[in-house]
């Protein structure tokens, strides 16, 4: 299987439903990391009458606790085009996927690294051509595996028998769905997509998955279908868990609830909306000191497509790379110990309300 | 000022304690209490808010309550449920009382 004929493959594919374009293929001005991060810089923020920045609300240096998820991005690939999408990822983004050679370095630093859990991740990381070798590779260091899955893709026919692959394996589907019921996750990822992601999660539950067992986990990811703070992740997900048995027969483990980051498509969301102000002054009045500890930059490397380290994958998507710029090539993880994390003003994004990470509230 | 309405009020609901701060302490504890996850959900307790706010026709309750609503995890579809609750209860009532029209009428008419 190759890149080029996943592209074909989702050039023709009418199912899924898609709620946009990239920012990409608009030729918007916002494909320029350096332009997201000046708009961010531009807006006048403040707190108690006084400008504020995310390094001086923190007080100081944010500082990493132990390397213990080792997350990989395979690449901007997706069949879906979601308008809050962080990455700019969709089926035109063939321009960033991970190529072979890192594929073959990020398997050998699994191979060496304390991380005890593998986190994949994209786009849509099933497209890439080797997503099952690096999760068999995963498993075989006897790694537990996560995959950051859009639902949607598992019902493309080049996926057929993947969800029963995965089940074999162990692997947990950490899989987006914003809300529960079909208005605000259709209007945030496509007219249908609430139908099919139900779909997805029945063929999960067919395969074990979402039934209490630790080695067919279903986690499912909500985030805010606007511009507002999510819910409060144990009340969110009794009520999830009631609405989706009683309305649909399916069932899941457990719910994350993450909040929008003001990057890519959600930030060109805000602007164009005239929320973008407000979004961030709602940040980071919201700014609470205990979801600090539990931030996923503290605990979590993350690979992009090209090889290069990042503290998250949000700063990924903005080109802030790890201090000292390092490359997956020449992983040292004492050097990642010894760093400090790279901080901006969309960190207010993670420490608003009850914490939001790639694990899910952290406060 | 400008009117009787003005946003700003709404932030700054919480100087209304300025004044017999006693009182007004007790006040927005109970209101946080009321709030809180219980029997009913915190969400559902924002409908519930949600559609008193619109009997009372409170702007700030509105604001507050739509926001808060979204919030919590409510879509636009069962906000609007909520609200039609309001419009079911504030038009059964008065349609309720057409039956002391009809009997005072049935009383006086041949």
């Amino acid at each position: 299987m190759t890149i080029r004929a996943v592209v074909e493959d989702l050039a023709n594919d009418r199912k899924t439903p898609r709620a946009g374009t990239s920012l990409r293929r608009r030729g918007s001005p916002l494909v320029s990391t350096a332009e997201q991060l000046r708009t961010l810089d531009a807006v006048q923020l403040e707190r108690e009458g006084r400008r504020v920045e995310f390094d001086t609300l923190l007080g100081g240096a944010l500082r990493p606790a132990r390397l213990e998820i080792f997350q990989v991005n395979l690449g901007k690939l997706c069949n879906m085009t979601c308008r809050h999408c962080h990455v700019d990822a969709g089926p035109d983004r063939w321009d960033c996927v991970m190529p072979d050679e890192i594929v073959d370095q990020v398997i050998a630093a699994i191979g060496k690294t304390c991380a005890h859990a593998v986190d994949i991740t994209g786009g849509a990381p099933e497209l890439h051509p080797r997503f099952r070798d690096l999760i068999e590779a995963a498993v075989g260091f006897g790694k537990q595996v996560m995959d950051r899955c859009n639902l949607t893709v598992l019902l493309l026919p080049r996926n057929k028998g993947l969800v029963d692959w995965l089940a074999e394996r162990g692997v947990e589907i950490v899989a987006s769905l914003p809300h529960y019921r079909r208005p605000n996750t259709d209007a945030q990822r496509g007219q249908g997509v609430f139908e099919r992601s139900v779909e997805a999660m029945r063929l999960l539950n067919a395969a074990g998955y979402g039934r209490g067992d630790p080695k067919r986990r279903l986690t499912l990811v909500s985030n805010p279908a606007g511009a507002f703070l999510g819910a409060s992740q144990a009340t969110a997900e009794r009520e999830w868990r009631q609405s989706l048995q009683r309305e649909h027969g399916v069932t899941f483990d457990r719910l994350f609830v993450l909040n929008n980051m003001p990057i890519a498509r959600f930030l060109d969301w805000l602007q164009q909306s005239g929320n973008l102000e407000a979004y961030l002054q709602k940040l980071v009045q919201a700014f609470n000191p205990a979801s600090v500890a539990g931030l996923m930059c503290r605990n979590t490397l993350s690979v992009g497509w090209d090889g290069r380290l990042y503290d998250c994958d949000f700063n990924q998507m903005l080109d802030l790379e790890i201090e000292g710029g390092l490359h997956i090539s020449d992983f040292d993880e004492d050097a990642w110990h010894a760093r400090s994390i790279v901080t901006a003003r969309h960190c207010f994004g993670c420490t608003a309300g009850a914490g939001s990470s790639c694990g899910g509230q952290t406060a | 000022m400008p009117g009787y309405y003005d946003r700003q009020h709404l932030a700054d609901f919480g100087k209304i304690a300025d004044t017999s701060p006693e009182l007004g302490k007790k006040f927005f504890d109970y209101y946080g209490s009321v709030f809180a996850d219980g029997a009913l959900s915190a969400r559902e307790k924002s409908l519930i808010a949600l559609a008193v706010a619109h009997a009372v026709q409170c702007p700030y309750c509105i604001e507050a309550y739509t926001k808060d609503c979204q919030e919590k995890g409510a879509d636009l579809e069962q906000m609007t449920e909520a609200l039609h609750v309001t419009v079911a209860i504030r038009g059964g009532a008065s349609l309720v009382h057409g039956m002391q029209m009809r009997e005072t009428a049935q009383k006086l008419g041949m």
